[in-house]
């Protein structure tokens, strides 16, 4: 009871949330035909994302403009196993050295490098997925946090370590696969990925997966630790002036984020079965902060629904109008900045306080033209209020 | 020159921002369990010895000793762990948190990152944020966000995030400045009562305040200490007459 209390503040939240899992575990399978279930699934990959741009971003005040970097070292290290997978030297015959992956053959390297061996292990391939990231980000955010470095100064710093990275990976064809990624994933320990039972399946674990991040993540908002976050982000040296390590604390947090991103990424592969650099930039990089801050980037719940709704956007709108879709993204993003800071969730937590705020007025005025029956109809007018209540 | 009387002793501590020496050979010894206040015009360089202390500025000379151990070049975090704390000019508190929030983040209890996140509030921590919140005049605001107090309620609100750590040596910058008589009155008395178990440092302005709850008084000009003692014998110095009437 007592964890209960920590995850869900108010019988509001605990409503959203249900509401929510509703949605990604029963209506949407239901209602969509696996091709556009796969693409959901595909956005709540990004979700992923989302949900640790909510922690670092909307609660700590850090704006890293880097995300792609963490989802796309998750989804390499995924898309790594899967492609030794693919390369046993059967179905790789034809090849100058048969039993490595097609891309390397293509750039006459002759023997698996060295930093590909252990991804023939799967156990080492799927805590690599999260804890790469992690170890990374540790190392990155300890070196700029150590310096008080912070603000658009980061923002800057993690872009820039996005470029290198997709430039990086986009240069060295024979190492990483280059500019068309890994492609052509085919199982999974034996299992093979590309069925439509495989689609779904996959689809449920990411959802899973998706559910217990965003537990931990609103479990980790209504500790202390939360509260530490939030006071970091509003009164920094007051927080180092009461014994806490600010440093530390941002360090753990960007590295929480970096290794959300890395599953997500993983999961992402395992969807689409493909990895490449154009999601390991700034454009993905960018577009993942769009979809937290257009969800609302204090609310973990609006940060992932967020994601799909952008997302939803995007696919019906570029079939329409492909040129005009970056024109439309920019504009919307700029007027969530501007008119929305707390994005979807903040509108609608608003207006719930709003209705709230109308529904008692017009109960009041209603006592008083026609007393009983209309203060019976006006309380559960008032219990009909959605409850979005969302911090 | 160690004497166990002292729980601070800073000597010929310096600091200059390229090239302008805002604390120049600044000697100060801090008695146990007593009031020493710091006064001086405008740019005497009194906050910039504050930060020194806690570790908010590097020093570029000198010596911080703490209980016989060395201040200077710690990171703040650890200088407040030793016990040393610090109360900013502007009231520094978490508006969006309430009043038991803010002083329960305070708590030394779990101030690792794993020590937040598995933090429960037990009993005793309760009942130390209740009788803080007592000492302080909350008590009743409780459940009040930081941001809606008074702004003497806020500077009072953190005096107490200091008394939850239960430091040794309290540092207050202007802690009766923007307050009504009646508020600097019960300013004067809190930090009367606080100063029994621990040293308290204060910057201050007001002359009468300063007479109120000084044991000692430390006279600063140019970033120099230019007077010492009690309130009366500094009054009566001719260089700190000069200082403040004279140019």
């Amino acid at each position: 009871m007592i964890f209960f209390r920590t995850l869900f503040k108010t019988k509001g939240e605990a409503i959203s949330f249900a509401v929510f899992v509703a949605l990604i575990a029963i209506i949407l399978p239901l209602a969509l035909p696996i091709f556009r279930l796969n693409l959901v699934g595909k956005y709540l990959s990004y979700g992923f994302v989302a949900i640790g741009l909510v922690l670092l971003w909307g609660r700590c005040g850090i704006l890293s403009l880097g995300q792609g970097v963490f989802f796309g070292l998750g989804g390499y290290c995924m898309a790594m196993f899967l492609k030794l997978e693919a390369s046993d030297p059967v179905s790789t015959s034809i090849q100058t050295t048969p039993g490595i992956p097609d891309f390397m053959d293509w750039n006459q390297i002759t023997q698996l490098p060295w930093f590909w061996e252990p991804f023939k292990s799967f156990t080492f391939a799927s805590c690599a997925v999260f804890l790469l990231p992690g170890l990374i980000a540790f190392i990155i955010g300890w070196a700029m946090f150590r310096r008080r470095v912070g603000g658009v100064y980061f923002a800057i710093i993690t872009q820039a370590i996005a470029l290198i990275l997709s430039l990086g990976i986009d240069g060295n064809q024979g190492f990483t696969g280059g500019r068309n990624g890994i492609t052509d994933l085919k199982t999974l320990l034996g299992w093979d990925i590309r069925t439509t039972g495989a689609q779904y399946t996959l689809y449920f674990l990411c959802v899973f997966l998706l559910l217990a991040s965003a537990l931990l993540a609103k479990y980790i908002i209504n500790t202390r630790f939360g509260r530490v976050l939030m006071a970091m982000r509003d009164r920094e040296d007051r927080v180092r002036f009461s014994g806490y390590d600010v440093a530390m604390c941002r360090t753990f947090v960007f590295a929480l984020a970096a290794m959300l991103s890395g599953l997500g990424g993983a999961l992402f592969v395992l969807q689409v079965g493909f990895m490449s650099p154009s999601l390991v930039g700034i454009i993905p990089s960018i577009e993942m902060v769009i979809f937290t801050a257009v969800g609302g980037r204090l609310s973990v719940i609006g940060a992932i629904l967020g994601c799909l709704i952008v997302n939803f956007g995007k696919t019906a709108f570029s079939e329409a109008y492909p040129d005009a879709w970056l024109y439309l993204m920019g504009g919307t993003f700029i007027a969530v900045v501007m008119f929305f800071p707390d994005g979807l969730a903040g509108i609608l937590d608003k207006s719930g306080t709003l209705k709230a705020k109308l529904s008692t007025l017009g109960t009041g005025l209603m006592k008083k033209l026609k007393p009983a029956e209309s203060a019976e109809k006006a309380s559960a007018a008032v219990a009909e209020i959605p409850k979005t209540a969302e911090p | 020159m160690s004497d166990r009387n002292f729980v601070l002793e800073v000597e010929d501590l310096g600091v200059s921002f390229d090239g302008f020496k805002a604390v120049d050979g600044f000697n100060f010894y801090l008695n146990r369990n007593s009031v020493h206040v710091i006064i001086g015009p405008n740019g005497a360089g009194k906050t910039t010895v504050l930060d020194l202390i806690c570790g908010k500025t590097r020093a570029t000379s000198g010596s911080i000793r703490f209980k016989d151990r060395e201040l200077r070049g710690t990171r703040e975090y650890k200088i407040v762990r030793l016990g040393v704390g610090r109360k900013f000019q502007n009231p520094s508190i978490y508006e969006n948190l309430t009043v038991l929030e803010n002083l329960e983040l305070s708590h030394p209890t779990g101030r690792g990152v794993f020590g937040c996140l598995f933090f429960r509030r037990t009993p005793e921590i309760m009942g130390k944020c209740l009788e803080i919140a007592e000492q302080i005049g909350l008590a009743d605001k409780l459940d009040t966000e930081g941001g809606i107090l008074s702004h003497g309620q806020k500077q009072w609100l953190e005096i107490g995030m200091l008394l939850m750590q239960n430091p040794e040596v309290i540092m207050l910058d202007e802690p009766v400045a923007g307050m009504s008589v009646r508020e600097r009155q019960e300013t004067s008395q809190l930090i009367r009562k606080i100063s029994q178990n621990r040293s308290v440092i204060v910057i201050e302005h007001d002359m009468e305040f300063v007479k109120e709850i000084a044991d000692r008084v430390t006279v600063m000009h140019m970033g120099k200490v230019i007077s010492e003692g009690s309130m009366e014998t500094v009054q009566n110095d001719p260089k700190v007459i000069e200082v403040y009437i004279g140019h």
